[in-house]
């Protein structure tokens, strides 16, 4: 590499490393958040639908 | 425009892109490892700078990804302050710290090239001045868009971050025809055509392909991620009330 070798590796370097982390932290990132919501919705999901029906029981009275 | 329209659904557009990004990474594996190829093995040293013309391969592209991922951000900014798209906001955010990276790259990529070549890692002459400019405006998107209880000022006041900033675009690209500084002119888009031999532009492009296809990717990712964080956040507040 005509003696350049440490200033041409580090640079890809740099790049492979960068490009990694940007990769790494983003399907993390997305994993992170789906977990997040699946649980939510384990959590919010039976409670919201209970709401629901009764509120259409509530309708059925008014009617 | 049909088609178009048919996309901004964000549901919809998910789908589409989840299919399209198996291709989209091999694509770009492909096209990276051609450009690794004739970047470091089959493409001479350069007559003035040697060996060192190797860095170019992945200097100009991330240069060029970082103007590039700007101006992408700022026309989804402008749809989103005019039509009030949710979806080029959540593409806005998704790209920035991409946007970011590839500024970074280009930035140490440029000092390792400086070092052996001008024989200093900085100089604070236009080109690089306003490219540093371009990461800092990258980070102050970022923080501007999380400083806000309300997500929707924050985005706006991104959004508007962004518009103003774009200003910095053709000043990066011309710094180097309007100022004297030590970094060379164009030498690929030019008006009379590449200047560059055919056996250096090659790997050129195939890294500048390559880098664009990995971005793509990135931002489906990203965006996915972005589009969940905004269902766990409605979740939440219809759990409040």
């Amino acid at each position: 590499m005509g003696g350049y070798a440490a200033y041409i590796w580090s640079s890809y370097g740099v790049v492979v490393a960068v490009l990694a982390v940007m990769l790494v932290s983003s399907i993390l990132g997305v994993r992170a958040r789906e977990r997040e919501l699946s649980a939510l919705e384990e959590r919010v999901g039976p409670r919201r639908q209970r709401r629901q029906q009764s509120g259409l029981k509530d309708a059925h009275h008014d009617a | 425009m049909n088609w178009f329209h048919w996309l901004a659904n964000p549901a919809r557009f998910m789908r589409f892109a989840a299919r399209l990004q198996p291709w989209i990474m091999a694509l770009g594996l492909l096209t990276g490892a051609a450009g690794l190829y004739f970047g470091l093995f089959a493409s001479p040293a350069d007559y003035q700078q040697g060996e060192t013309v190797r860095i170019m391969y992945v200097h100009v592209p991330s240069a060029w990804m970082a103007m590039f991922i700007y101006v992408v951000m700022a026309a989804a900014a402008g749809s989103f302050l005019i039509w009030k798209h949710p979806l080029a906001d959540v593409a806005a955010q998704a790209a920035a710290p991409v946007g970011a990276g590839f500024t970074l790259m280009a930035l140490i990529t440029g000092a390792l090239w400086g070092q052996p070549m001008w024989g200093t890692w900085w100089v604070w002459d236009a080109r690089l001045t306003s490219v540093l400019i371009l990461f800092f405006l990258y980070l102050g998107y970022i923080a501007l868009v999380n400083a806000f209880d309300d997500p929707e000022r924050g985005s706006k006041a991104g959004a508007i971050l962004l518009l103003v900033g774009v200003v910095n675009i053709p000043i990066i690209k011309f710094s180097v025809d309007w100022w004297n500084t030590l970094h060379q002119p164009a030498s690929v888009a030019r008006m009379d055509g590449p200047s560059v031999d055919p056996s250096m532009l090659l790997p050129l492009l195939l890294m500048a392909g390559a880098f664009k296809l990995y971005f793509l990717y990135l931002l489906i990712v990203r965006m996915r991620g972005e589009l969940t964080a905004r269902r766990i956040r409605l979740l939440r507040l219809s759990d409040i009330a």
